[in-house]
Parts: C-alpha cells; structure tokens; sequence
C-alpha cells in the first residue's frame, strides 16, 4: 500500500490554514509520512491515520486550536505518549491530534505544602525527579512511568504497583487547568496557591479517568509524598500461582498493606530472566513480589509475618532484596516485564481485567484453559494486590487467523472476570477496545448517567469522539487501514 | 539483510522486535527538543519498517527523520523489548544511501571532510593548516558563525607533535600484563596530550603500553553513516595491527570509537575469514574506565572546585558504562562531585552530526549547556572527544569562561603524583 492516498479535502485545507495562523511549522505535521507514526498508540490492533496532528506550546495555543477546529466542525483529540493499551487516542473521524508532548515542564515546586504544578506533558518520573532530593516523590507510579505524561495518567486514571497502599492517579491530583471543548479555559480542583479542600461539586474528580472526552487537561497540581523511611522488599518462590494467591489473600487477610504485591507467572518470568539476567528461578509456578514499607519501626516483625505466611503456602523460597541497588534491579525487571516478551513475540494484546481478590486462582486457571484452547501462549503479570490482571496475549500481526484468535481470548477472559464478580479495566482505560463490553459490565441506566455527565462537558461530542460508550462508531466503520508497517 | 522480500533491507527478526510500547520516547534527545513523534526512536523505527516493506517511498523527505538521528542510542538502553536500534539505524543508512541521490554541499560533507579526512591523521594535519593560519591571524571574526564556531577549539600555534612512544613500561613489579592502545584518527591529531595522560593512567595502573604503528580509523564514523562496506575494511585492517596474542587489552579513550571496536564481530560477523578474530578482538576492546580501580592509585588532593560528568553516548547507552567513569571521578574529586540533570542526553555533537545537522546540534548544545551552567560545575568531565569539543564550543558561545571541559584521561592525570 502507498501513502499518499489521503488527500487533504477542501475542509481540512481551510482548517489547516487557520491553524497556520495560530502555530508556527514545526508546530503542525500534516504531510502523510509525518502522521503514519501517529495512526496508533502501544495497542496495534486497530489504526487510522489522522488528519493533521498540532503540538501546542501553551495553554492558550490549546484553547485555539480547539476553537479553531470548532469552527470547522473537525474533531480533535489529546494525546500524550501514546503509551496507552486501548486505542483511547485512534484518530476516528480524521480526527484532529493535539498533542501535548512540548508542554513538559515541572513550573513550580511548593516544597512547604508538598505540591507541584506541572504541565501536562510532564512525563510521570520527571516529577519524582525534581523532587528527589527533597526526599518526596510522585507516589503514582505505572509500569510505563519513564515515558507517560502526567495528562495521561490523569485521563485513565493511571495506577502502579505501588497503588495498593498509596492510591491512583485521582488520590495525588489536586486542582487542574483544562481547556473545554468550547475553548473556554477553566480550573478546576486546588491551584497551587489554594486551599487543601474547594467546595461544591468535584468537578476535578470527574475529569480524572474520562479518557480524553471531557477536554484538554493544559496542567496540574499534583500532592507529592514522603519518600518512605524504610523498606523490605520480599520475593516469594512458589510452585503454583494457586499457593502464591492464597498467600496473596492471607497476607491481605493479616492486616498487613504491603506497598506493593505482585505476580509473575513461569512463562513471564523466563522471558524476564532471558531479558535481564536478574537471577529469577526458571522452575517456579509463580513469583510474588512483596514490598513493606513506612517507619523503620515495627517493619522488620512485618516482614517475618509476610514470610511466615508466604512458607505456610508452601513457598519454596523467600528472597530478599538486601541493598538498594537489588530492590531497583527487582522493580527494573518488575516494570519492564511487558516489554520483555518483545522477545517471545512480535505482538501482544494485553488485558487489564479486574477480580475479588479471593477469586485469582480461579481466573488463573481460566487463562490456563483460555491458552491451550485458542492455542496461543499468554504469560501474566500483575498486581495481586488488587486482583488485577495483565494477562499478555500472544500473537503475530502478520497471521490474520492468530490476530483473530488473540481477540477471541481477550474478550473470553473479561467475560470470565464480570461474571466472577469483577470489571473489565483496572487501570488501561477502555478507549476502543473494550467499548463493547460496557454494556455487559454496567446497566443501561448507568450508562445512560454517564453519557449525560459526558453531554455536559462535550455537547457535539466533538473531544476524543467514539470512545469508551458502546454503540459508538468503531473505526471499522470507516475501513481502517492495517497498520501500514509490520 | 533480509532478501526474502523486495526492497527489504532490515533483519526482520530486529526489527519486529518493537512492539510499539512507546516506553523509549523520554530518553531521545531530538524528542525532548521537539515534541514530535516522527523524530523519536519508535516513530523512526516505524518508518524504517515501512520503508522496508514499500509501503514509503525512500526519498530525501522521508529519509529526513532517519538523518536527523544522533545515533546516540539512548533508545536502546531505555528499551525493554531489546530492540537493537543502533543496528537498524545503519541498515536503514545504508539502504538510503543506495537509493536517494544526496545534494552536492551533503556529498562533498560526507564525502571529503567526514570521510576523506577525518579518518585520516595526515591529511587532517593539513586540513587544519588554514584554519590555524586564520586563527593567528585573527581573521576568524570575519567568517559566518557557521564556521566560526568549529574554528574556535583549533589552537592556531601547531602543537608539538612529539609522537608518543611505541612502548610505555609500568614501573609496576610484576606487570599486570600488555595492554594496547587505540589512538584513533581525529584523536591522533588534536588530542595527542590526552593520549600522553592515558598511557600515564594505565602505567600507573600496572599495565605496559604499547602504541600499534599499523593502526587506522576504527570505522565508526562510516558505520554511523551506513557506509558499512568501507567500516568492514577499516576493522579488517586494525584486526591485522592488532593481533599479538598476549595482549591483555586494547583501550581507547574515546568512546565513540570504543563502541565500534566492541561491536567488530557484529560488524564482520558474515565474514568467514575475519569473524572468529573480529569476536576475539572485540572481547578485549575496553574503554580506559574500565581498567582503573580508583583504590588502587594515591592521587593528589582534588584540583579543581565543583565536578559534574557528562556520560558519553557511546558508552553510557552503546557500552552501558556509566559507572565506572563516574566513580573514578567522584574518587578523585571527592567532596566537590555533583550530578547534574539530563547527564545522560547527547549533547547534540554525535559524530559528524554537527556537521551534517547544525540546527537541532546547535539546539541541544544550548540545552546542555543550561544544565551545565545550572549545576554550578567548574569542570565538566567527559569520556569522548567529540562531546568534549561540542561542550568547549557550547560555552563559549555562552560567554562562559568560568567553566571548564575536561577528558576524563587529562582529569585523572592531573591527579596523578609526578
Ligand atoms: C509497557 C507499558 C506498561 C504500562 N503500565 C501501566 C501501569 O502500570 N498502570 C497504568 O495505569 N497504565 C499502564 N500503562 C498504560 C499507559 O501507560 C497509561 O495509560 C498512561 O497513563 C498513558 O499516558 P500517555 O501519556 O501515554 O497517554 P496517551 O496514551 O497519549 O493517552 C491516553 C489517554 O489519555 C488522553 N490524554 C492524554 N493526554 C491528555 C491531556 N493532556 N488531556 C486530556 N486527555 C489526555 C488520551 O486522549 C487518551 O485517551 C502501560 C503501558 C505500557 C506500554
Ligand atoms: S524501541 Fe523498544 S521501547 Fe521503543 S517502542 Fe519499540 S519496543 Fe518500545
Ligand atoms: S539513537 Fe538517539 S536520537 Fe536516534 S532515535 Fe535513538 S535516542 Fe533518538
């Protein structure tokens, strides 16, 4: 297939010179080669390449270009890293992309009240960063934190592993400025000089997780928190992930909040291993990662306790990380696990479904079954904690019938999660790919709330268009076209 | 190469190994600068694979995100999926080179300065002549900046070029064996002082030092601009001066050409009649931070204030040493060692990029140059000859004299106990 088949239509070309007139060149990439990259985000399955992408330098340019392509009647969508894995920013519609990637600087730092305002292209490690030395940190910390934009952790509500005891992206935001789909810029939530607590309605806490539809988030004021004193960071050996998921539970059910607790199946953690050579025992059934931390004090009883219960469910072997240097090496591994199987192989779809934890074995064995049936190999990573899965699907793009298949086992393993009692996202957000499934996981009434919540923010459903609500135009609709390279 | 399809010239296994994830985007300097995800390690690779695979054509256009890469390979460590970028980048070069037709100011660049002098030590010396006629002349101030800058670090009195000695004995009793020493070619001509201070550094580290005669250009600056045939013959030829068989090492002290000497057997590895020596000699290729144990040397007290290190590209993200240089400097200056931020993003120089690139060079100079002047740094410490011209330059234009930028060799043997 050559490029060059999207020619500019006579709209485009009018919007395109209206945008001249707020941006300068390097601002706005609208030749076919410069978007190709931009026609999907790290989920591959679906692309459409988009109109014409603009790379905003300031709020104002923001709210312009919104009501610039207002005027045209030309959807428009934010866009950060492009690290998301639900094709929450497919550019449906010739979609309009702003991204946000040149706003990216941490402005100011309130050491004093613990607060910083950052903009929203901000990548998520920066802010840890700046403050290190202080000895605070960003406490939200997803597995893609080196690359991610702080703008797109607050649109999916982004999480981590170490969410389990310090809370997602909503608990850390404060306030922040966002341009509306009208072009209006407004703030919402604490700015950096306010109060802890604004009155009436949570309008911050609204925008947090709605996936780029309500408007463009310009920049936040994020809460910083304490770099925790001490830590013990513990690596349970087990020949099952059923043993492993019970000690999960008994740990949870002893009144222990580990900052973190995370699985590795067998299959994840050799191709880790091959990876990064950490020194990860190939014969185990399942690796528990279990992380303690806080006040000196008390921390050490904690973790005796943790592997106690992790050899009362026949742990083979209880590690510990004895220096800094091997707690980072293990959180390396741990956090780039994802992108070891580009090792195993050329594509995976990753699902984000969400389990009582009590229910993690029962699952487990369902991916078990899932895999030998659609004959696809699926490794699994995730947060235990809070029974949320990563199984990692597999497949090559260039096998149409594994492509299909992938599909098939994805959408099998999230049914198994709503009928265990679960949801079908903990943290990936639903973009396009599990827009479907809303209706099974939620009633009609529900959706309905929902969709008018999104009415009241984006009237001509105008801001990132065909997302997350079923019923909406898939891009298969318009005939998308395969991912152009392989 | 790949010859199963047409026009496929990627290893396909390579390059499906990115899975698209985005996690390397922060670490890429043109990325930072810009924003835009066509000049960034996944959108390059994106269009590598299209390019492979017909759906773009090869032309001046659409080679222009691949010439506006560094090289610096900061991408490949930041990588999970172990993406060899660095070996795609010189595929995709070499294909671009076959196909599009380059202007004629590019060629006479590639061609005649970058690689028909720089790899050349005599005929460097020449090129130099004028540039130091106008120097001692003080004409330089007429000449666009352009050419100016590039001007600023020649010395206009020819240096002494006392050559160094074929062989430097340790005063060490026993000898910790024979090491060898890479002189390079752009090194050869403007740094031979350094060199000095590297063989002082490795005598006092225990080690004889021998000066190979027959040596030439590593190759690295063809291999960064996908002229791989001409890379093969220049390794061919060093793996000839180099072959004694009780050399214990063969050290350089540049980086840039230390990652190329490293990745030789890569390099000949479908060469039958070089391959088992390529692999042999690149197991032995070390850069000079990695044969010093800073305990084992009594240095002088610190000499300088405030000392910040700047990683070279080439060996913080193509060897993966960022450490072993920043200890023997913290060792050294002790109390006065400060990290400053971004100490691991290229500083724009990358080779012959400067030259081929002045632009987006010029804008990451400047941003280095701020986290320089930002850390307070009296002396900026580095591992490459390249990075170290680019910074000088960089504060000079800046007005700056305070500031100093240093080799690591020199740093270290100006610590050294007569
Ligand atoms: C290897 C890997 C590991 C991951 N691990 C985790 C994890 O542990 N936890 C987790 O939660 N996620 C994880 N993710 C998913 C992803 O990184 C997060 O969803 C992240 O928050 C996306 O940020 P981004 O900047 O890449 O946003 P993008 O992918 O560019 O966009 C994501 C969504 O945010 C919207 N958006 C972006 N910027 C703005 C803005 N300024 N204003 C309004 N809307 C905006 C977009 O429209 C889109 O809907 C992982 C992804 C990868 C590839
Ligand atoms: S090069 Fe590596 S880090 Fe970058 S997108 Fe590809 S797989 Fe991900
Ligand atoms: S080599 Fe450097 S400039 Fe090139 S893509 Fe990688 S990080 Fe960017």
């Amino acid at each position: 297939m050559k490029l060059g088949m999207h020619r500019a239509t006579q709209d485009e070309s009018a919007l395109l010179a209206d945008l001249r007139l707020i941006l300068g060149s390097p601002q706005i990439l609208s030749d076919p080669l410069e978007l190709l990259v931009y026609e999907c985000d790290a989920y591959t399955l679906e692309k459409k390449i988009p109109s014409i992408v603009v790379l905003p330098n300031s709020p104002f340019e923001v709210a312009e270009i919104v009501r610039c392509c207002n005027k045209h009647q030309a959807p428009f969508i934010p866009r950060g890293a492009g690290t998301n894995l639900s094709g929450a920013i497919l550019p449906i519609e010739n979609a309009v992309v702003i991204s946000l990637t040149r706003m990216n600087q941490v402005q100011q730092v309130d050491l004093e009240n613990r607060r910083a305002l950052v903009e929203a292209g901000c990548v998520n490690i920066w802010i840890t960063n700046a403050v290190r030395s202080a000895g605070l940190l960003y406490a939200p910390d997803p597995s893609s934190q080196t690359a991610c934009t702080i703008g797109g952790n607050v649109a999916t509500n982004s999480g981590g592993p170490h969410t389990l005891k310090y809370g997602v992206t909503t608990n850390h935001v404060l306030g922040l400025e966002m341009v509306l789909p009208d072009g209006e810029i407004v703030w919402l939530g604490t700015t950096l000089e306010g109060g802890e607590e604004t009155g009436g309605l949570d309008l911050r806490g609204a925008v947090i997780g709605s996936e780029g539809m309500f408007g463009i988030v310009t920049r936040v004021v994020v809460n910083l928190s304490q770099i925790p004193q001490s830590w013990r960071t513990l690596l349970g050996v087990f020949a099952s992930v059923d043993d492993a998921s019970q000690a999960v539970s008994d740990i949870i059910a002893s009144g222990i909040v580990p900052a973190a607790l995370e699985m590795m199946d067998q299959l994840i953690t050799q191709a880790v291993e091959a990876a990064y050579h950490f020194g990860f025992p190939l014969d185990a059934g399942a690796l528990l990662i279990v992380e303690l931390d806080g006040l000196e004090e008390g921390l050490e009883q904690q973790a005796m306790e943790v592997e106690r219960l992790c050899k009362a469910n026949r742990a083979t072997e209880v590690r510990r990380a004895r220096t800094d240097k091997e707690r980072a090496d293990l959180w390396k591994c741990r956090k780039r696990a994802f992108g070891a199987i580009g090792r195993l192989s050329p594509n995976f779809l990753t699902q984000d479904g969400v389990v009582p934890r009590s229910k993690l074995p029962e699952i487990m064995r369902f991916i078990q079954h899932t895999s030998a049936e659609f004959g696809l190999r699926i490794p699994n990573v995730f947060h235990a904690g809070d029974g949320n899965i990563h199984p990692l699907i597999l497949y090559d793009e260039s096998n149409p019938d594994e492509v299909k298949r992938a599909v098939q086992a994805g959408n099998r393993i999230l049914e198994r999660c709503l009928e265990l009692g679960g949801s079908v996202s903990g943290e990936h957000g639903i973009g396009v790919e599990k827009a479907d499934f809303m209706e099974k996981q939620f009633s009609q009434p529900d959706l309905d709330a929902m969709r008018s919540l999104r009415r009241m923010f984006d009237p001509l459903h105008r801001c990132n268009p065909h997302k997350m609500f079923p019923n909406g135009k898939r891009c298969m609709d318009f005939a998308p076209r395969r991912q152009i390279s392989v | 190469m790949n010859t199963d399809r047409p026009g496929g010239f990627l290893d396909n296994r390579k390059a499906s190994a990115c899975i698209h994830c985005g996690l390397c985007l922060a670490s890429c300097p043109t990325y930072l600068e810009t924003g835009n995800e066509n000049l960034s390690p996944r959108g390059r690779i994106y269009l590598m694979r299209a390019m492979d695979k017909g759906a773009v054509p090869v032309t001046e256009a659409s080679a222009s995100a691949i010439d506006t890469c560094l090289g610096c390979r900061a991408c490949e460590a930041a990588c999970p999926s172990g993406v060899r970028y660095g070996e795609l980048l010189e595929e995709t070069r070499e294909h671009i080179n076959r196909s599009v037709p380059r202007g004629w100011m590019e060629t006479l660049l590639t061609k005649v300065f970058i690689e028909g002098i720089l790899p050349h030590p005599e005929r460097m010396e020449i090129a130099l002549t004028p540039a130091r006629w106008i120097k001692a002349a003080a004409m330089d101030r007429f000449l666009p900046a352009g050419l100016r800058e590039p001007l600023a670090f020649v010395d206009p009195h020819r240096p002494a070029q006392e050559s160094l000695p074929p062989f430097s004995q340790t005063a060490r009793d026993p000898s910790r064996g024979t090491v060898a020493l890479v002189v390079g070619c752009v090194m050869d001509v403007m740094f031979r002082e350094t060199h000095r201070s590297t063989i002082r550094l490795l005598q006092r580290a225990g080690f004889d030092v021998v000066v190979p005669e027959a040596q030439g250009c590593c190759g690295a600056l063809f291999a960064h601009g996908g002229n791989m045939a001409e890379a093969r013959r220049c390794a061919a030829h060093n793996l000839g001066s180099f072959n004694a068989p009780d050399l214990k090492a063969v050290v350089i002290n540049a980086a840039g050409c230390g990652s190329t000497l490293k990745e030789y057997g890569q390099l000949l590895s479908n060469d039958p009649r070089w391959a088992p020596s390529a692999m042999a000699f690149s197991a032995k290729a070390r850069d000079l931070s990695e044969m010093i144990e800073p305990e084992c040397i009594d240095w002088l007290p610190p000499r300088f204030g405030r000392v910040t290190y700047q990683d070279a590209c080439h060996l913080a993200h193509a060897q993966r040493i960022t450490e072993a240089p920043r200890r023997l400097v913290r060792h050294v200056a002790r109390g006065g060692y400060v990290e400053m931020s971004e100490s691991d993003v290229c500083c724009g120089s990358a080779g012959s990029y400067n030259l081929t690139q002045p632009e987006m060079a010029g804008r990451l100079r400047r941003r280095k140059i701020g986290h320089i002047l930002e850390s307070r740094a009296d002396i900026v410490v580095t591992s490459n000859p390249g990075c170290l011209l680019q910074m000088k330059a960089g504060l000079e234009s800046a007005k700056n004299r305070a500031t100093q930028v240093m080799h690591i060799a020199d740093f270290l043997a100006a610590h050294l106990p007569a």
